[in-house]
């Protein structure tokens, strides 16, 4: 079931997120709402799809209980804000943020991890 | 030759994306250039109540139409630009972005709109999203049980304070000034909140903990005493300021940095406008944006038509 109304593809399931960062170096998921916080990431994931043609960018809903397996990861261990973004390089979290994220620091992020 | 854009607006909020709508709609080649999110604090906002002719929705689903109107009128937008210079004093004004970039028009629209206003003291930037919040809705609830702080004393602070009683433990409300600038109604809510206590006449200093948010320090103005408070998390409610530091020396402006303007929105530079939250006015609303940005467009589409 979708949950979020963006352009980013949204993952549905755990086993959907595992084989997505299993068949693909470099993913990042933006974990969160339609909220004030997320909408931006999520818009500014969109405006980077072009930019970074070697990473596959995605939604996942933080309600959803398939998005446990991000909301339990050990590196979103003391996250208390909205989205919990997750970089994936080789199928393993490379960086997790919490809370809104402006332009500068995810491309800081995209070019330090997943390039 | 280099495409020259009739219009160029600053800033994608209520106000630049009005404007855009009527620009654009006016046969105005239109470009929106926005450093910040695509519809501004109205996405930062759960639900409007108060926009005429929409009983309820969400802040982020009326910026999405505002964005669709006015892209379907033909006006294009890049939103999370990072934008080095303005050059607006010349006939034909130019915007260059950090890419090397350079975008003309015959007018510019500034709406850049206006940012949360932080309290820029030790610990801010290492706790944030770690126990600090500047939004109830994103993140109340990981908060159940706990101990919460809110700094503010205007309505948002005080709405917000109640709001967070649903989730937290005990709420305390932190503020400068020995009253509140709240409504009465907001006032008197959150003092009837059991819930909710007040320390007045007191700011916080540091933001201490280790890897979370632990506690704060405060300080009483009156008498300079220092103190610490075991808190879980703290939201911050304490107003914005305008987005105007890169005009500044550019275009007029009051001592509170928001740009004077006249009732057409025509600022002191010949083609160039202005509207919604950066302006000096009495009442920011997204009603308010929106009729400032609708003038600020129908006035450039005058500029440029007279030329």
């Amino acid at each position: 079931m979708k949950y979020l109304r963006t352009n980013i593809q949204e993952i549905e399931t755990a086993a959907e997120l595992q084989k997505i960062i299993n068949e693909n170096e470099n993913v990042m998921v933006c974990c969160g709402r339609m909220g004030p916080m997320c909408i931006p990431v999520y818009e500014i994931m969109e405006e980077l799809e072009e930019e970074y043609d070697n990473v596959k960018f995605y939604s996942m809903a933080f309600d959803s209980p398939e998005s446990n397996v991000i909301r339990s990861a050990p590196e979103c261990r003391g996250f208390m804000g909205l989205p919990f973004t997750m970089y994936y390089k080789d199928g393993k979290v490379a960086k997790a943020t919490t809370s809104i994220q402006s332009m500068p620091q995810v491309k800081a992020n995209l070019d330090e991890y997943l390039s | 030759m280099e495409k020259i854009y009739d219009v160029i607006i600053l800033g994608a909020g209520a106000a630049g994306l009005s404007a855009g709508i009527y620009t654009s709609r006016g046969k105005l080649d239109t470009l929106i250039l926005s450093e910040g999110v695509t519809g501004g604090q109205m996405v930062l906002t759960n639900e409007i109540a108060n926009y005429p002719g929409v009983e309820m929705i969400k802040g982020y689903e009326l910026a999405d139409i505002m964005k669709r109107q006015a892209k379907s009128f033909g006006c294009t937008l890049k939103a999370n630009v990072k934008i080095v210079d303005y050059r607006l004093t010349e006939e034909i004004k130019e915007v260059e972005l950090e890419d090397g970039r350079v975008f003309r028009a015959k007018a510019v629209i500034l709406t850049p709109g206006g940012k949360p206003r932080s309290l820029n003291i030790t610990g801010e930037k290492e706790f944030e999203g770690r126990g600090i919040s500047y939004c109830a809705t994103c993140d109340a609830d990981f908060f159940r049980d706990k101990r919460l702080i809110v700094v503010g004393g205007g309505n948002s602070a005080l709405e917000e304070a109640v709001t967070l009683t649903h989730f937290a433990s005990q709420v305390t409300i932190v503020h400068q000034f020995d009253h509140f600038q709240a409504f009465a109604y907001a006032v008197e809510e959150a003092s009837r909140n059991p819930k909710i206590s007040f320390i007045m006449e007191s700011e916080l200093r540091a933001y201490e903990g280790n890897g979370t948010l632990q506690r704060v320090q405060i300080e009483h103005l009156k008498t300079g005493e220092l103190t610490h408070l075991d808190t879980d998390g703290v939201f911050v409610f304490i107003g914005y300021i305008p987005n105007t530091a890169a005009f500044k020396g550019l275009v007029a402006m009051n001592e509170r940095s928001e740009i004077v303007v006249d009732e057409t929105m025509k600022t002191n530079l010949p083609g160039v406008f202005a509207a919604g939250d950066c302006v000096a006015k009495r009442y920011r609303q997204v009603t308010t944006a929106v009729s400032d940005g609708t003038i600020a467009a129908l006035s450039a589409i005058e500029y440029i038509r007279s030329k």
